[in-house]
């Protein structure tokens, strides 16, 4: 018997799934989070889950975990001093920022500038130059360096970054660099912008090599603290950790690079979605995680996610590989408002927070939310299955009720509806964003929903974008442990090239990728997998010179046995990426800017779960007869219990589903098909069946 | 006049749209117009569009009135002047500002636009402008800053058919491309700005198809007159009856010797309606600065001040038009008479921000802000190779500088950013890349923006230094009237530029010129100006003075325009700070004026020379 961990560490909860990898039995376990020290609370859920499953935790062989650590670094701005060492001349590159002010027109009259994550005073600039094609223009003063280093060590840095211009064309000075720090600032780690992202724009590749170092010291004590604990648990498994892009990486790299895990988080629920989509059938799919105060949104084609090169958290940007999601800022948190100007409905981006959260919850909360608009519709019924908050309708009503006075509405459900209208349609305008506008068809594709809210609006955002079925898996909650306990070892290698096809040969190419590729190989190698256990994927980022943004174009491992033809195979795949996108055609030559290989290992074995035989009719699942709001009306709903729905149950809408950690709607001209993996499938109603 | 041909007969009847429907088409729109963006940005080539974001994008009603974009252009001054059917699968494309009403202001701006059909009739407009980096003309990006015509300012294409009911003209496009330097740049452009069009069109179609065309073209009417009642509520409440508020600004030179120009603008409001008048401003110039604008921009300007702060989520239209009346004098720099020179607008452009900011700003507070960087200085580089694998091949560079953003009541203004929406720097080493050069250099001059309670922001210092033999043309301003302070703050620094050559010599240039040889060696400083200062300096917090001064944005020297003063280690010396503050205090009159706008012109005119190293420009006078 083989077992594996998913571990997700959440603001409040921390999940633990134990995976029998032979029959794909799981157990799962829900603790409170343990904000000071997590590696307590994951250390307790593992021991509760192996006491459960009957098993010691010797007999675990793999711990896999998605964590925040590095996120919440950035969002609460906690992460280390750091240090930055530039090319003379450019000490303010994070001070200008590129000179970028978001908003519209007018907006620089309200935009609040971020302070840089290393401060200007303790940015350094060292004399030396090397040119853009890689010669050195001036010689690095070592002198110089010694000194500015002194000077950071005096100011008390945490950790050092260092990003000379140019650096991804020769990074001999950085390194020199490193050298020196290693000698006269022994124990700061030292993040180098030639190993973080070796690629062009000084500004982007500075700004994720102070990512790097800012959240280093956090990520390395964590780590560090949490394999050792469950070590002394007694947990024989290694620890590995899920990277923004879905892959695992062992725990020293992922101190090496802490920069590849901030979305470890929602990389867990992406690749959770993967899962469960596959054992349901489908290979297409947009994920939908609707949580308190935003939703990630992502896209999934042939179980494969989207991988995008900027990794957003908060109002920081940088270049790291990460799953695709989009976040929209809003959530069942969110406040509704009616600005008196305009009288026009607004949903968030003010949210209520987990204190006091929305007025439902009874914790003095009285701004409207859109959990309160659902609770006013019926659609949370207050005694929920399991449930341990009570829910206050009338706190619910009252709420609600404030925005239909401001908009002239007869009553709180019909202003109720209208929020959860806006908020769904502004799920949608997240849904078009990884979908319509990078040129996929969303009827193409199912659609998971999972996070604490979103299998009450997915039904709807079903409707709105025509993605079916939409799929709830079992236990939405846990989905982000589910994916960490299902994904696969990755490592990536990637440089910048930048040559017209004109003046690059194939060959010189099948290089380049090979040797990206042999690099990602040894450090998985090295992490214990063996080299014939592994897969390699080529990318390279291929525009028209002279366009600004570059398009990821897959390289075909057999392309590289012919270099003549390599270019031709190349042009034609970006050319009709191209058309696709934009619907037009350059005749202009192509441009290679990045190359990259990622390398996986083996997909792990884990058998899908199997729920008994049902009889298509679910009424022993039935708990209650309940009364919703929809389409205008009050009617009448079934509430029923997902623990007793048996595969193949059919629940015709509209009806609610409820369970320990979610509650599913069923919106009336639908029905929810239940699936043996576990999932309800929802679809529209054959037409005869619908009523009306 | 335009003759639209519509298959389907009859009107659309309105409809009572739903308060939630009104806002789900609300919300649609503004997703259709940040596509609009995406579309182009991801594929266009010329820098000015690709890496700096000079674009604009609409989406029309029917009449063409704007219900979502954010420089409104004027459909409806375009189509009156447009003497042609308009069917669909039509794709219009202009660069005559002189032809459309000044729909667009330079014939750098090319304006394509595009009639929205849906089942036979037509359901709205999309339209955007992009600022190609070069259309031709008797300089390397178009922009000549000695022009007095706009003949002389490349190829003019007057509105035509770029698509006759989906069919390319091609030859007109070939005629037009061989007029330009770099055709495959403003190929890809436009190939942009047209899939961003008909991206827009697929929208506007899904939402006739989801809510029906009556309930569509309804909500646009309920989103015009959304912006309506909100604006008469702003009006009342912000402008006093019958009071007339003024404000003067300055352009400082036009490129051939004249200036500075006066921008004037008055406003008054009477009952619901508010008048805005340019009378008072300088006459058009000789040379290329002059802003041709008209009663909608201006409108729009006017609109996007008041409402930024009200409601920041609102989605901004032409709605409350009405309300605004405008009055531009023939033959001004606003409006001046054909063929006047056009292409630097970008100076006049940039300043009705601070026009806007120093009018408003006197009855609402939360809109004054100090004089802010409110230009786009242009710089261009261009040449042939003279050696290695490239030799012979033609590089042209334009690219947009930035400054300092004025003292705001929110707070500092950003050292070194933009005041326009999503423009970005092209980084050091893109440009390294691509061109013979190479920067020593990019860092924000400490001092430069205008003490205050709240800082402006420092101008930039680029220092680039030049490979090939080429020549290079610089659009800038405000290096003779200062970018000015508000409520005690003090002004910011002018901006220079100076050549040091390669043989050791030093040259000042104008802030405006073109065709200047460059050799290999020879090094540009190009220096913008800062922010102005807001709210009194003395009562900046001294530890943030020392803090400021240890990131190096202010001089131990400039702490004292704060009246701090530093120990020898860098700590804020308390006695002899609040002694300084103390004399300062008594030094200056009790009551801080609300603008500081530095020495009055007759003295900047006369120090000019001795200051700037500049000869004094002559002021513009009407002739008769």
């Amino acid at each position: 018997m083989s077992y594996r961990l998913g571990v997700d560490v959440g603001g409040t909860f921390t999940d633990v799934l134990l995976v029998e990898e032979g029959t794909g039995s799981t157990w799962r376990c829900k603790t409170a989070s343990t904000p000071a020290d997590q590696a307590v609370g994951v250390l307790r859920g593992v021991e509760q889950v192996c006491a459960e499953a009957g098993i010691a935790l010797s007999e675990v062989a793999q711990v896999l975990h998605g964590t925040t650590v590095a996120t919440n670094a950035i969002l609460e701005g906690k992460g280390a001093r750091v240090g930055l060492v530039t090319t003379k001349g450019f000490r303010q590159v994070l001070q200008i920022a590129r000179s970028y002010v978001p908003g519209g027109l007018a907006g620089w009259i309200i935009w609040p500038k971020p302070e840089p994550l290393a401060a200007l005073e303790h940015t350094v600039e060292v004399d030396e130059r090397i040119a853009s094609d890689g010669s050195v223009v001036r010689e690095l003063d070592e002198d110089d360096v010694r000194a500015q280093l002194a000077t950071l060590q005096d100011a008390g840095i945490q950790a050092l970054a260092v990003s000379l211009i140019n650096s991804f064309a020769d990074p001999a000075h950085e390194q020199r660099v490193a050298a020196i720090a290693a000698e006269l600032l022994p124990g700061i780690p030292v993040s180098l912008s030639s190993d973080v992202l070796p690629e062009l724009r000084e500004y982007e590749r500075t700004l994720t090599t102070v990512a790097n170092g800012y959240v280093q010291p956090q990520v390395k004590k964590y780590v560090q603290n949490l394999a050792g604990q469950l070590r002394e648990g007694g947990v024989a498994g290694e620890l590995a950790i899920l990277r923004s892009d879905g892959g695992l990486c062992s725990a020293d790299k992922a101190i090496d690079s802490p920069v590849t895990l901030l979305l470890s988080g929602p990389a867990g629920g992406v690749t959770g979605a993967v899962w469960v989509a596959e054992q349901a059938g489908y290979r297409d799919l947009i994920t939908f995680d609707m949580g308190g105060t935003s939703t990630d949104v992502g896209l999934v084609q042939g179980l494969d996610p989207r991988i995008g090169r900027e990794t957003k958290v908060g109002d920081l940007a940088v270049r790291a590989s990460s799953v695709d999601v989009r976040t929209v800022g809003a959530g069942g948190g969110s406040i509704a408002h009616v600005p008196e100007l305009t009288r026009a409905l607004r949903v968030g981006p003010q949210s209520a927070g987990a204190d006091p959260g929305p007025a439902a919850y009874g914790k003095g909360g009285v701004d409207p939310t859109v959990t309160d608009a659902n609770v006013v519709l019926g659609y949370l019924p207050t005694t929920l299955a399991g449930g341990e908050i009570t829910l206050d309708v009338e706190a619910a009503r009252a709420a609600v009720g404030k925005v239909a006075e401001a908009m002239g509405l007869d009553s709180p459900e019909a202003a109720a509806a209208g929020i959860v209208d806006i908020v769904n349609e502004n799920m949608l305008g997240g849904v078009r964003l990884v979908s319509v506008q990078q040129g996929f068809d969303p009827r193409d594709f199912a659609l998971v929903a999972f996070g604490g809210a979103g299998p009450l609006h997915a039904n709807a955002l079903g409707r709105l974008t025509g993605a079916w079925p939409v799929i709830v898996p079992p236990g939405p909650g846990l989905l982000c442990a589910l994916g960490d306990a299902t994904t696969s070892r990755r490592d990536e290698s990637a440089r910048t090239v930048l040559r017209r096809f004109g003046e690059l040969g194939g060959t010189d190419l099948v290089e380049v990728l090979r040797g990206l590729a042999e690099d990602a190989g040894r450090r998985l190698t090295e992490q214990g997998l063996a080299p014939e256990t592994q897969t390699t994927g080529y990318q390279v980022d291929v525009r028209y010179h002279g366009q600004g943004f570059e398009i990821p174009v897959d390289v075909d491992a057999t392309w590289l046995a012919d270099p003549g033809s390599l270019l031709e195979h190349v042009a034609r795949t970006f050319d009709a990426e191209h058309e696709r996108l934009f619907s037009f055609l350059l005749d202009v030559d192509h441009e290679i800017v990045n190359a990259r290989a990622t390398v996986t290992g083996p997909k792990p074995d884990v058998a899908p779960v199997s729920l008994p035989e049902g009889d298509g009719d679910p009424a022993g699942a039935l708990v209650q007869d309940h009364s919703i709001y929809v389409g205008g009306e009050h009617v009448p709903a079934g509430v029923y219990d997902r623990a007793k729905l048996r595969a193949g149950d059919v629940v015709t809408g509209p009806a609610i589903v409820t369970e320990m950690d979610s509650t599913t709607l069923v919106l009336p001209g639908h029905v929810a098909t239940v699936h043996p993996a576990g999932s309800l499938l929802i679809t529209p109603a054959p037409i005869n069946d619908r009523e009306g | 006049m335009a003759t639209i041909v519509e298959t389907a007969t009859g009107t659309v009847e309105r409809t009572e749209v739903d308060p939630v429907t009104l806002d789900l088409i609300e919300n649609g729109l503004r997703n259709a117009r940040y596509e609009m963006d995406e579309v182009l940005f991801r594929t266009a080539l010329s820098p000015g569009i690709r890496e700096q974001h000079d674009e604009f994008p609409l989406i029309g009603d029917p009449e063409g009135k704007m219900v979502v974009g954010q420089f409104g252009l004027s459909i409806p001054d375009f189509l009156e002047g447009f003497q042609d059917t308009i069917e669909e699968g039509d794709v219009l494309l202009t660069s005559d500002p002189y032809s459309c009403g000044a729909a667009i202001s330079h014939a750098n701006d090319w304006l394509v636009v595009v009639p929205i059909f849906h089942e036979g009739r037509v359901v709205g407009w999309a339209s955007m402008f992009g600022h190609m980096s070069d259309v031709g003309g008797k300089t390397p990006s178009s922009m000549p800053t000695d022009a007095t015509t706009i003949f002389e300012e490349g190829v003019v294409i007057p509105p035509f058919k770029l698509y006759r009911k989906g069919v390319l003209n091609e030859d007109a496009l070939r005629i037009v491309l061989n007029q330009v330097r770099k055709p495959d740049w403003n190929r890809a452009d436009l190939n942009g700005l047209v899939a961003a069009c008909r991206t827009a069109a697929r929208r506007v179609v899904e939402m006739c198809e989801r809510f029906g065309t009556a309930t569509y073209l309804s909500a646009l009417d309920a989103l015009l007159q959304r912006n309506y009642d909100a604006m008469k509520v702003l009006l009342s409440a912000v402008f006093e009856e019958g009071r007339t508020l003024s404000f003067t600004d300055y352009i400082c030179d036009d490129g051939v010797g004249y200036g500075p120009y006066e921008l004037k603008m008055s406003l008054t409001r009477t009952g619901e309606k508010v008048h805005i008048d340019f009378t008072g401003s300088s006459p058009q110039a000789v040379g290329p600065i002059n802003y041709f604008i008209n009663e909608n921009l201006t409108r729009m300007f006017f609109g996007i001040y008041m409402i930024t702060v009200a409601d920041p989520q609102i989605l901004w239209n032409d709605g409350f038009y009405p309300l605004v009346d405008v009055t531009i004098p023939e033959g001004s720099y606003w409006r001046p008479r054909f063929p006047a020179a056009l292409n630097g607008r970008n100076h006049g452009i940039g300043r009705v921000f601070d026009l806007f900011g120093g009018l408003l700003g006197q009855t609402n507070p939360a809109l004054l802000n100090a004089a802010g960087f409110s230009s786009s200085p242009h710089f261009m580089y261009s040449g042939n190779y003279s050696s290695g694998e490239r030799k012979g091949e033609w590089f042209q560079l334009y690219s947009i500088g930035f400054g300092g953003i004025p003292g705001r009541p929110l707070g500092d203004g950003p050292d070194g950013h933009s005041l326009w929406p999503s423009f970005t720097n092209i980084p050091c080493e893109y440009l390294e890349s691509y061109y013979p050069l190479r920067i020593e250099q990019w860092v924000t001059v400490p001092d430069t923006g205008g003490a205050g309670l709240h800082r402006g922001g420092n101008g930039v210092d680029v220092t680039y230094v030049f490979e090939e033999p080429g020549t290079i043309a610089i659009h800038d301003d405000r290096w003779l009237t200062y970018p000015w302070g508000v409520n005690g703050g003090a002004p910011g620094a002018r901006g220079t530029k100076w050549l040091e050559r390669a043989d050791g010599s030093r040259q000042v240039l104008p802030s405006k010129c073109h065709d200047v040889p460059v050799r290999p060696g020879d090094v540009l400083h190009f220096v913008t100006w800062g922010g102005g200062g807001w709210g009194d300096p003395l009562e900046r917090d001294p530890e943030l003075v020392a803090l400021e001064v240890r990131r190096g944005l202010v001089t131990a020297r400039g702490a004292e325009r704060y009246g701090v003063c530093l120990t020898e280690d860098g700590a804020v010396d308390r006695e002899a700070t609040e002694s300084l503050r103390d004399q300062l205090r008594a030094d200056r009159p009790a009551e801080l004026p609300v603008f500081d706008m530095g020495p009055p012109i007759e003295e900047l005119l006369a120090r000019c020379e001795e200051e700037t190293g500049l000869p004094a420009p002559t002021r513009p006078v009407w002739a008769g």
